[in-house]
């Protein structure tokens, strides 16, 4: 029954392409079977909305007259790389005000700019020939920027850690507070929804791949930072633990924030919530089987976040829907859990990319060169050496 | 029997009668202190529930504001901003008295205030500070 990508694109472009969100079609092929879903079905919506800290804007701001070279910049008061070109910038969403600290940083700039509020650009530089004004205080907002655009080196990992705590103290982490002796567990993944996971082994989503990101088109750019196709995985070959990563690139004028939200964890930092929503092909009964897959059949590794090391104890597995019934059981314990990814944002993300791609005419792109698999690179720790052991 | 949440605002120079301990021997009233600031020589608050018939409720209050304290129905409250929340559920994850909940099929966040105890774990856990309390 394969269908090609050809195909399915001419059906999106004539809008007779048949589309369903995951959790749509994981319900199909449950009452149908995953064949005739596979039959019935050409794509297959998938999203996820969690904080996402590998994420950020390159901006140009256009030149002053007389103009700058901005070596010192920030925007209402967060600093922003003065490492490129006179007036372009890069600013990530975890930097921190020099001001109110991780109460406002990167992320918080980015969400203000996409309200259109006018953002404070203050920066200095070290005045040339060609470019003679020292210092430069403005206002800015994203109508007034020449280029404002995404790229996020790790977004939509491949499944996440579930954290637990099993010290005597309340510990604040990325994945929140995580209360003393397994008083809570979180997690972080859309599950059924999340792309990568309806994807284990990189067959459409690669480089060039054309997705949604914080609501405006974008395409994957590149594999994400540390992209590691070699972590455990499960009967159905999909990985139990943080294994995949996509880089991404769109069109900060193009998205909404309406699906990118500022965050600030206490005693950790800044991060922001990243819409990212991805369309599979139904290429064939091997990716339908993978689509079909449910809360039920996918599974999480528990981490001992308690315990301070770059390797963190595991303490078993659990499926995605036991963690979604709010309690698990870690080491004979009940332990009651919360989400940090954001279901309903994840659904609303896949019900509007059905939209894009049903009715819209947002056709797919094959990829232009697929991510490392497995047997490729491996992902390297940082070990500490000094000059002499070189 | 009367339920209410009091606002207790202390003088910095109290009597130093054991007030609460008052309430409850004295008063047959039971107080749940949700919320208090108090140190010595200053002006202090404190946000009590307080549960017991009605006319020792009365009584209760006006041997409060006899011990120099301003007594007002409580005004505090912990405030939910549906704008900025994105109902990512981390406050779930700490909220001990299941106050904040997840409904089991939109998984949107459900607030129910009566079984809030004011200790405000979800206000710093919020990621996006859309969680506030009123003091």
């Amino acid at each position: 029954m394969a269908k090609s990508w050809e195909e399915i694109n001419a059906r999106i472009a004539s809008g007779d392409a048949v589309v369903l969100t995951a959790e749509e079609f994981g319900a199909l092929a449950a009452d149908e079977g995953v064949s005739a879903a596979a039959k019935r079905v050409d794509v297959v919506t998938t999203a996820t909305f969690g904080p996402m800290c590998s994420s950020g804007v390159v901006l140009n701001f256009g030149h002053s007259d007389p103009p700058i070279r901005m070596t010192e910049i920030t925007l209402n008061d967060v600093p922003a790389s003065g490492g490129l070109a006179a007036v372009d910038t890069y600013l990530g969403v975890t930097e921190a005000s020099t001001v109110r600290g991780i109460e406002y940083g990167g992320a918080h700039v980015i969400e203000d700019l996409l309200r259109g509020r006018a953002v404070r650009l203050k920066a200095s530089g070290p005045g040339t020939d060609c470019y003679p004004r020292t210092e430069i205080d403005t206002w800015v907002t994203l109508d007034d920027l020449n280029q404002a655009y995404f790229f996020n080196p790790r977004n939509a990992y491949q499944n996440y850690a579930v954290a637990v705590n099993t010290t005597d103290r309340v510990l604040h982490t990325y994945l929140g507070t995580l209360l003393p002796r397994l008083g809570n567990a979180t997690y972080c993944s859309a599950g059924a929804l999340s792309p990568l996971l309806n994807d284990p082994t990189y067959r459409t989503i690669g480089i060039g791949s054309r997705i949604f990101v914080a609501g405006a088109p974008g395409y994957v750019a590149w594999e994400g930072t540390q992209h590691n196709p070699h972590t455990d995985r499960d009967a159905h070959g999909v990985p139990v633990r943080p294994a995949g990563t996509i880089a991404v690139i769109a069109d900060l004028k193009q998205a909404s924030p309406e699906y990118f939200s500022a965050a600030t964890f206490t005693g950790y930092g800044v991060s922001s919530f990243v819409g990212i929503g991805v369309p599979i092909p139904v290429l064939d009964e091997e990716i339908a089987a993978t689509l079909a897959l449910t809360d039920a059949d996918l599974t999480a590794t528990i981490y001992d976040y308690g315990v301070q090391r770059r390797s963190r104890p595991s303490l078993g597995t659990v499926s995605y829907a036991e963690l979604r019934s709010g309690c698990i059981e870690v080491e004979g314990k009940r332990v009651p859990t919360g989400p940090i990814s954001s279901l309903p944002k994840a659904r609303a993300i896949a019900a509007e990319l059905k939209r894009w791609v049903a009715e819209a005419g947002f056709t797919l792109s094959a990829p232009a060169q697929l991510f490392p698999q497995v047997g490729s690179q491996t992902t390297k720790p940082l070990e500490i050496r000094t000059g002499e052991a070189i | 029997m009367a339920r209410k949440r009091l606002d207790l605002t202390f003088p910095p120079r109290q009597s130093l009668k054991p007030v609460i301990y008052h309430l409850v021997k004295d008063y047959d009233l039971v107080p749940n202190i949700l919320r208090a600031q108090i140190h010595p020589a200053q002006e202090g608050r404190m946000v009590l529930e307080v549960t017991g018939p009605k006319e020792a409720f009365q009584a209760g209050v006006a041997f409060l504001e006899e011990q120099g304290l301003t007594v007002s129905e409580a005004a505090s409250d912990i405030v939910l901003d549906d704008e900025r929340c994105v109902d990512c559920g981390l406050c779930t994850a700490v909220c001990k008295p299941d106050a904040l909940t997840l409904d089991p099929d939109t998984q949107k966040l459900r607030f129910d205030k009566d079984k809030c105890v004011y200790c405000e774990a979800c206000v710093i856990a919020c990621p996006r500070r859309a969680i506030s309390l009123t003091f």
